[in-house]
């Protein structure tokens, strides 16, 4: 059990521990589809979701079904989480196709985003009641979104800057990045 | 598909196609676990660990997986790998079990390794695949040692705990905390980046 408040939990995830920034969890699609803020932000809310799903199912096999084997978490959680990968690209393609193009191969991808996989362990970890969970979920999605769109932004007006040839590309952007959580180091005396 | 020498597929992953640094596949813990050449070393460790030994299964088994499942079999293979390597170093290390925390587990999600099954321990031989996968482990290695050693050296000033400077040495704290991860790593891949450009600018001339 776990006695943080609920807006503790959320601001926590949200700012002052990033997912992205200060834990360096989902950096595979920050780096790949945070070139144009549309689809930053699309890619964003569909963490949310897949975030509040793995939650939900993740507390639930741990009070249900790991208690009495708890050596086969990381096992059944990422068979969970590749799962709920498979039916939330299922559905983003029958109802959003264009949408579906436009995150390519970062969509499936996402059952190798740490991001999810790592909230599971974490609200374990942690002890996170149901409540707690889904708190939590929604808090390190918003922090991911946050953290996507902002970079997005900065890489789309970095673009038409003159920069060197050799410093486009990923350095650039780890560099971006590297100041994005210096400046998100900023909140941490907000707890 | 007999491209490559059994040498070529060792020494690819060093360097030439080097997971962290060129290939930019792991960062999560590249970035994550680096503050220390210990923990470094340690992540590492387990890693190649994991590697290795979930390439030579999925290489010795690749004719039984049938194909429209292979990515779901490749995790459930890498997730038991790991389970153990989580197991081991909790028993033999756990001051650096517990540094590393949820970060053992997530090598799980290491894109390195699932991308080194699909795209080379499901179509090589064992003994090829092995090859591979150590020379990748290597390359791993040497990133994150590179980083750790960057980090620690200028952020607290020690490397593997041995005091490098005098008392007078003042820490740049920021280089252990998250935002030096990045810049590190932003730094060492626009180093390369010039080293590349001057090797072009050579043979050109």
């Amino acid at each position: 059990m776990n006695d943080q408040t609920l807006f503790s939990i959320f601001f926590s995830a949200m700012v002052v521990n990033n997912f992205t920034l200060a834990m360096f969890l989902g950096l595979c699609p920050f780096m790949g589809v945070s070139a144009r803020v549309e689809t930053a932000l699309r890619m964003g809310l569909a963490n949310i979701f897949v975030l509040v799903l793995t939650s939900l199912s993740a507390w639930v096999l741990n009070t249900y079904i790991l208690e009495t084997a708890p050596y086969l978490r990381i096992i059944s959680f990422i068979i969970v989480v590749a799962s709920l990968v498979q039916i939330v690209e299922m559905v983003v393609k029958k109802i959003a196709p264009a949408l579906f193009r436009q995150l390519g191969i970062f969509l499936p991808l996402m059952t190798t985003n740490c991001a999810i996989f790592g909230l599971a362990i974490f609200q374990t970890n942690r002890g996170y009641d149901f409540l707690q969970g889904i708190v939590f979920a929604v808090g390190a999605g918003l922090g991911l979104t946050l953290a996507l769109v902002l970079m997005a932004s900065i890489r789309e007006t970095s673009e038409l800057s003159d920069i060197p040839a050799i410093a486009k590309g990923t350095g650039l952007t780890l560099i971006i990045a590297g100041s994005l959580s210096l400046a998100f180091m900023g909140f941490a005396g907000l707890l | 598909m007999r491209t490559t020498t059994p040498s070529e597929d060792f020494i690819r992953g060093i360097w030439k196609e080097n997971p962290v640094l060129i290939q930019m596949l792991g960062l999560c813990p590249a970035l994550a676990v680096t503050n220390t050449v210990k923990n470094a070393l340690a992540m590492s460790a387990a890693t190649f660990f994991v590697l290795c030994c979930s390439s030579m299964l999925i290489s010795s088994v690749k004719r039984f997986i049938p194909k429209e499942v292979r990515i779901s079999s490749y995790i459930l293979v890498i997730a038991t790998f790991v389970t153990l390597a989580d197991m081991i170093l909790q028993a033999y290390a756990p001051v650096q079990h517990k540094e590393l925390g949820a970060f053992i587990a997530l090598i799980v999600v290491n894109c390195m390794i699932l991308g080194r099954q699909e795209a080379f321990s499901s179509r090589n031989t064992v003994y090829r695949s092995l090859l591979d996968a150590v020379g990748t482990g290597i390359g791993f290695t040497i990133a994150l040692i590179m980083m750790g050693g960057f980090r620690e050296i200028l952020g607290i000033g020690t490397f593997f705990d041995i005091p490098l400077f005098g008392p007078d040495f003042e820490p740049w704290v920021v280089m252990v905390l998250p935002a030096g991860g990045f810049l590190t790593l932003g730094f060492i891949i626009l180093a390369m980046g010039v080293y590349e450009e001057r090797k072009k600018l050579r043979e050109a001339v």
